[in-house]
């Protein structure tokens, strides 16, 4: 069930319980204890909502970083990853095969904030010998979802 | 013009569907449960093949039979879940959907009178088929305490000396029933006892919720005696692309091939080519779209006990099949006051023959939002019909 479970609620974390459970056949006291394990075990690391940002009136700017650091001995990339990730401004830390390191996701209010942080904070850090900002100019899919359905259902109402 | 058009053509009813989709498309904002189709896209990798193959200029015809490497793939997917070994030069023929094949398989192998059993509630074409190829419907009206399912007494009972096909739809639409090894294990010692041959129309197999479909054609001598139908539409939500294969017996795949020679030429070309992408690498999509049918059955199963509405448990295609006699209307009056009272659109049982009488077809080929809604208003509407 773990995995079904998952990727329903992946999809719809509001999903009531009860009919989680009638979804996957099974009885609610099932799916309850299964999601507290799920979050006991740390699979499970929260429950966000995708907001499509561009649709309000609020100012958000979202930039990707590539970032080239000098592992550190002993701890190879993590300290320098939590150096970073402990910034609450940034969204995102992955460690990254090919030509740079560390790829950072950053949501502020405007790009001069986001290039304060990257100037300021980022590149005075010790071990960052580079960084490349990209700048998202529109979000088409974010978390397996396409922003703007562009067609409905087209299927003839009624048919054999 | 004055001179009379065809007989026999003339003569078969037009589809109880058509009707009620001339009422349902005139009606703005109603809920339709009545799709006969999956309601995902064609998963993109697929599409993209078809793309591929029109910039790279496929667009000739293919040889009569279909491109040879779709048969071979489609003898790999019958191999790999039916355990059915075809030869993909002579028995296999590439269709214009499964619809295509079940008439060309009738006519490959149908004289006058010969009678053709089809046992209903079943899909609207293979009565009007079989009277097409000039033989003799009969029908066997199966019933809802044995599950939709065909039983050997109902098909002894049925045969006479001038049967020769049985026609065997299995997941079944409308009824979502299944046939599962044992039932069919008895229907095939029938069938070799009388000699008849079998049109297995099978383009629901990939959606099965209980264990893997089994196959008539992969029991003992049934593959001799057996037209395999698939297709592409179902499992792979690709009914706009018509694609469909027999399968069978090397004499008759040779005759079907004659007809669909001259009357078809071959299937669409960009279909043949998105479909060998589909039976290479569609594996998970199916799955994918599968547990999701799977979790709107089980939704509608229990809105269904929720009220107190009366179904077996299906455990094929995409459709449920409640029971609506104890409201004391006809099917078609059912289907038609919960449309104009509540706007939902599902298909009176009787659209796929009189034993469908008593029942509606209701799809869950729609999205969990949809199905709550319209199980809203069926809540709405027996309670309304039960206080009456």
């Amino acid at each position: 069930m773990r995995e079904e479970l998952l990727s329903l609620i992946e999809k719809n974390s509001r999903i009531d319980l009860k009919e989680l459970a009638v979804l996957l056949g099974r009885e609610e006291i099932d799916v309850v204890n299964e999601l507290a394990r799920l979050e006991e075990e740390g699979i499970i690391c929260g429950y966000h909502t995708l907001i499509n940002w561009d649709k309000t009136s609020i100012e958000k700017v979202t930039a990707l970083i590539e970032v080239k650091v000098t592992p550190q001995r002993g701890q190879g990339f993590d300290k320098i990853a939590e150096r970073i990730y402990n910034y609450p401004e940034v969204r995102a830390v992955y460690l990254i095969s090919g030509g740079y390191d560390l790829l950072i996701t950053l949501e502020e209010k405007s790009l001069k904030e986001i290039a304060g942080f990257v100037s300021d904070k980022l590149s005075t850090l010790d071990s960052v010998l580079s960084t490349a900002t990209h700048f998202i100019l529109k979000k088409y899919k974010d978390h397996g979802t396409v922003f703007d359905k562009t067609h409905g259902d087209e299927r003839e109402v009624v048919s054999p | 013009m004055t001179k009379p058009l065809a007989k026999t053509v003339e003569s078969l009813k037009p589809s109880g569907i058509r009707k009620f989709f001339d009422i349902v498309s005139e009606m703005k904002d109603a809920i339709s449960l009545g799709v006969g189709e999956p309601d995902f896209d064609t998963p993109w990798h697929i599409r993209d093949e078809g793309i591929y193959a029109l910039e790279r200029g496929k667009t000739f015809y293919t040889s009569n039979s279909g491109l040879k490497e779709l048969r071979e793939e489609i003898c790999n997917y019958q191999k790999r879940h039916q355990g059915i070994e075809y030869n993909p030069l002579n028995e296999v023929v590439v269709t214009v959907g499964g619809s295509e094949a079940i008439d060309i398989g009738l006519r490959a192998m149908i004289n006058a009178g010969d009678e053709v059993i089809i046992p209903q509630p079943a899909y609207v074409s293979y009565e009007p088929c079989a009277v097409l190829a000039g033989a003799k419907p009969v029908i066997i009206n199966l019933k809802a305490e044995n599950e939709f399912r065909l039983t050997p007494e109902e098909l002894e009972s049925a045969i006479t000396d001038k049967t020769k096909v049985l026609i065997l739809a299995y997941p079944n639409n409308p009824t979502g029933a299944i046939m599962e090894r044992e039932d069919l294990e008895k229907i095939a010692n029938v069938v070799i006892k009388h000699d008849l041959y079998v049109i297995s129309d099978e383009i629901y197999s990939a959606l099965t919720y209980k264990g893997e479909h089994v196959s008539i054609a992969s029991l003992e001598g049934m593959k001799e005696r057996t037209i395999l139908i698939n297709g592409f539409s179902k499992a792979y939500a690709m009914t706009g692309w018509r694609l469909g294969y027999a399968c069978g017996p090397q004499e008759i795949i040779k005759q079907m091939t004659k007809i669909h020679q001259f009357a078809i030429m071959c299937a669409p070309t960009t279909s043949q080519y998105a479909a060998v992408e589909a039976l290479k690498n569609g594996d998970n999509d199916v799955k994918v779209m599968c547990e999701s049918y799977n979790q709107r059955r089980r939704f509608l199963l229990n809105a269904f006990k929720e009220m107190n509405l009366e179904c077996f448990e299906p455990y094929g295609a995409f459709y449920v099949f409640p029971c609506i006699k104890e409201f004391g209307m006809t099917s078609e009056e059912f289907a038609t006051r919960f449309l104009e009272e509540e706007k939902v659109a599902a298909v009176p049982g009787t659209a796929f023959g009189e034993s469908g009488e008593g029942f509606l077809r209701i799809s869950y080929a729609y999205s969990l939002e949809n199905l709550r809604i319209a199980m809203e208003r069926l809540k709405n509407f027996i309670t309304r019909l039960r206080n009456q």
